[in-house]
């Protein structure tokens, strides 16, 4: 497999991942604004400040408004991380990588493009919003379903896996990231830490998962065990970890690349107080990001350097 | 309203669907009545249905314009064009002789060149064609074939006569167009295909990869065959990848490849992978710094070497382009009786070479009826149509013509037949077309069920170029006598 078609695929992978997440993160915050009373001050701004978007929103925007937030998740040209543009650069990459993924893999990926460049008023509307969000994470489920269900297990499948699954993992920090920092900047209000985890776990499609697994009620500590340690749940940060270990490992020269990340992979799922959130989840939420764009540039290097 | 096909304006020129009084030609009876009877309401519908399949499958060409590329999605009408199957056998027939004879041609030139010490072509046309390449003298490739890949255009004329207007030998392009066309048609007129004998032509990508195939320099179950892009911004993008994808092989750019000890290799992500077979979509002069332009980043340093030692294989190869000029057009017919001994089965257009004195006389004197064309470019830019030309344009070609008389040929301005199109509104106008098979030569020969037709949607209009203002229409193969 050529490197430069194994960098797109990677990176394919990462940003339909990225386009689905931002989705759900924007549409669980939704739900998470109706549910809270009324006269909790939450704002729509901390969506840009677990993104690590501050910077790039305030050079761009003087209020921190909800309208301007959305904008600049769904829209905005010049944020890269916006489902425009992870759109634009999923379209980019499978153009130049058509030859490696299944033939409909284009279709799908163009007919998204096409519904959301048609739709972006609905996604700024907020009655409109909740269909929009969901059509998109409906259709980014499509073509990860596509390449899960035709997909050969080859050396393209495995970057592909590599991709969704380092994505995945950053963004699952971020979703709890979210919950712990409404938690600990909002006033308690009755009822309030069930309504944030109960978010958290939606957000990941883990409700249902979860009650299963824990026989409890959602409560802020099992919340974040279940998404951080779960072997078997494949929106959970150990099952990430996991996968990408299996995919390093199945790709050429792969187990000299296992043996020099394992320490920092290892170190991802090492977190142990979960009676005590708050700021010390954060800090490890924090650290596990800087060890997956670690993680990204190792195999970047390994991979992906021509000459 | 649905279509009234008496209203279908009768003309000069051969139409290849309806005769004079809106009969329909026998082999396109069933479509003719079929859209007669489809109401004004489900030809909308049949037309939006392409033009969202056009967008959905992201069938697009590129066009530069402005200095910026510009990604537009493939203009298309949803009428297709029959050709009876009796007609088409014969021409299939005359497209494979000619591309024969015209690599026996081409291997004689870089080898004994005994066609041109027999005086049968001038030898100057072929030492002053700025497309042959003396990098490539004493090379005879896997069985002797250089053009593996050709692209001939065909036009009809007033009696329906097939001619060839021109080989295209270099890097033709158009063949994956050809096959979503039909991709196309077949989601919007699925009925048709059930009570048609159509033949199919989804047979390309199977041929074209046992073509490449029998060209491995060595003998291994699966040899390694890429196709070489100059990447994402060339026009053809689209196609690249989409053959790549057709045959199973990496679609590489330059900058994959590299060339150690007189071999090729790809950077892979385990290291160093041996190449056998490049179908390159890159024109002669950019495929190696080394021996051609020296700044081209498309192309690889020590390929040509690679090359000539016989350690990988070029489709096409380099150098084929020598028959492809406007000049040795003219001979080709003589060509095919050389070497063949056969009559040629396709006829050509006439062409006065305006290096002859007494031709380029008479171009002179009809530059006002006559189509001047520059023998080495292609995509239909730098041509003069004379009855459409002003007196200006015809007066800087008559000049262009008295410096550089070998750049120049002219040919009679062709009565282009015509087929029913819809472009402005529902009502079907006659709009000229052209005709483009793909003809592969590697151990065997392999022409395609029809090919690509471009079409020029502005009235009255002969230029079919995708690039300038044409479109395009599926092209269907019909057995009659199956009907």
């Amino acid at each position: 497999m050529l490197s430069r078609v194994a960098e797109r695929v990677y990176w394919t992978a990462r940003y339909i991942e990225r386009v689905e997440n931002t989705a759900r993160l924007i549409n669980v915050f939704n739900s998470l604004l109706l549910d809270l009373p009324q006269g909790v001050d939450l704002s729509w701004y901390t969506l840009i400040i677990i993104n690590g978007s501050e910077e790039a929103f305030n050079d761009r925007y003087k209020v921190q408004s909800e309208r301007n937030v959305i904008k600049f998740m769904v829209s905005d040209l010049d944020n890269p991380s916006s489902i425009v543009n992870s759109m634009f650069w999923i379209r980019e990459n499978i153009r130049t990588s058509r030859d490696v993924v299944p033939v409909e893999t284009w279709e799908l990926v163009n007919e998204l493009n096409i519904f959301i460049k048609a739709n972006l008023q609905y996604g700024l509307n907020k009655g409109a919003r909740h269909e929009f969000l969901e059509h998109i994470v409906a259709a980014c489920q499509q073509i990860v379903g596509l390449i899960q269900g035709s997909m050969i297990r080859n050396a393209s499948w495995y970057f592909l896996n590599l991709g969704t699954n380092i994505e995945r993992a950053d963004m699952i920090t971020r979703f709890l990231d979210a919950g712990m920092a409404v938690l600990l900047t909002e006033d308690t209000s009755p009822n309030q830490d069930q309504i944030v985890w109960g978010n958290v776990l939606s957000s990941a499609s883990a409700e249902m998962a979860y009650l299963k697994a824990t026989g409890d009620m959602v409560n802020g500590p099992q919340v974040v065990e279940f998404l951080m340690t779960h072997a078997e749940f494949p929106r959970s940060i150990k099952f990430c970890v996991d996968r990408i270990g299996v995919c390093i490992e199945r790709l050429p020269k792969g187990q000299e690349l296992l043996v020099k990340v394992k320490k920092h992979l290892d170190h991802c799922l090492n977190y142990q107080d979960f009676e005590r959130l708050g700021h010390p989840l954060r800090q490890h939420l924090n650290d596990m990001q800087i060890y997956l764009s670690a993680l990204h540039n190792d195999v970047a290097a390994t991979w992906f350097a021509l000459d | 309203m649905p279509i009234k096909w008496k209203e279908y304006p009768a003309t000069d020129f051969f139409d290849e669907l309806v005769m004079a009084g809106g009969r329909s030609r026998p082999a396109a009876k069933p479509l003719i009545k079929y859209l007669s009877k489809l109401s004004e309401q489900s030809l909308i519908e049949r037309r939006d249905a392409a033009d969202v399949t056009i967008e959905q499958m992201g069938i697009s060409f590129t066009v530069y314009s402005d200095g910026e590329n510009i990604d537009r999605a493939w203009p298309f009408d949803i009428i297709p064009r029959i050709i009876d199957k009796k007609t088409w056998s014969v021409t299939e027939e005359g497209l494979k002789q000619r591309l024969k004879a015209l690599n026996c041609f081409i291997n004689d030139l870089y080898n004994k060149q005994s066609i041109l010490n027999d005086g049968i072509v001038p030898k100057d046309i072929i030492l002053k064609s700025k497309n042959f390449r003396p990098e490539c003298i004493g090379v005879t490739p896997p069985h002797g074939v250089w053009a593996h890949i050709c692209g001939t255009d065909l036009v009809r004329d007033i009696d329906g006569t097939f001619y060839v207007l021109e080989d295209n030998l270099r890097v033709p392009s158009g063949v994956s167009y050809m096959i979503e066309n039909r991709a196309i048609t077949k989601r919007v007129f699925p009925e048709l295909f059930e009570s048609m004998r159509i033949l199919p032509n989804n047979a390309y990508a199977a041929e074209l990869l046992k073509m490449l195939k029998s060209l491995s320099p060595r003998a291994i179950k699966q040899p390694q065959i890429v196709v070489l892009t100059p990447g994402v911004f060339n026009s053809a993008y689209f196609e690249h990848a989409f053959l790549a994808q057709q045959i199973g092989a990496e679609l590489v750019e330059g900058s994959d490849l590299v060339v150690k000890e007189k071999k090729v290799y790809m950077k892979t992500i385990s290291g160093l992978e041996r190449v056998d077979v490049i179908y390159r979509r890159i024109d002669d002069l950019f495929i190696d710094p080394a021996e051609f332009n020296p700044e081209s980043v498309l192309g690889v340093s020590g390929l040509m070497e690679a090359w000539r030692q016989g350690n990988v294989a070029l489709a096409n190869a380099p150098g084929a382009g020598v028959a492809d000029d406007k000049v040795v057009y003219a001979y080709v017919p003589k060509i095919i009786e050389y070497y063949l001994d056969e009559k040629p089965i396709l006829p050509n257009v006439e062409t006065y070479l305006c290096e002859n004195p007494e031709h380029q006389a008479y171009v002179l004197e009809h530059l006002d009826e006559l189509v001047v064309k520059p023998a080495n470019e292609s995509g239909g830019y730098g041509m003069l149509v004379g009855p459409h030309s002003t007196k200006k344009m015809r007066d800087t070609f008559a000049k262009l013509i008295k410096k550089h008389p070998r750049n120049y040929v002219a040919q009679p301005t062709l009565k282009l037949s015509t087929a029913p199109t819809l472009c402005d509104g529902l009502v079907p106008k006659p709009r000229h077309l052209d005709l483009r098979p793909f003809i592969l030569q590697g151990k065997s020969l392999y022409c395609t069920k029809g090919g690509l037709t471009r079409v020029a949607l502005r009235e009255g209009s002969l230029v079919v170029n995708s690039s300038q203002g044409g479109g395009s229409k599926d092209t269907w193969i019909v057995d009659e006598e199956a009907v």
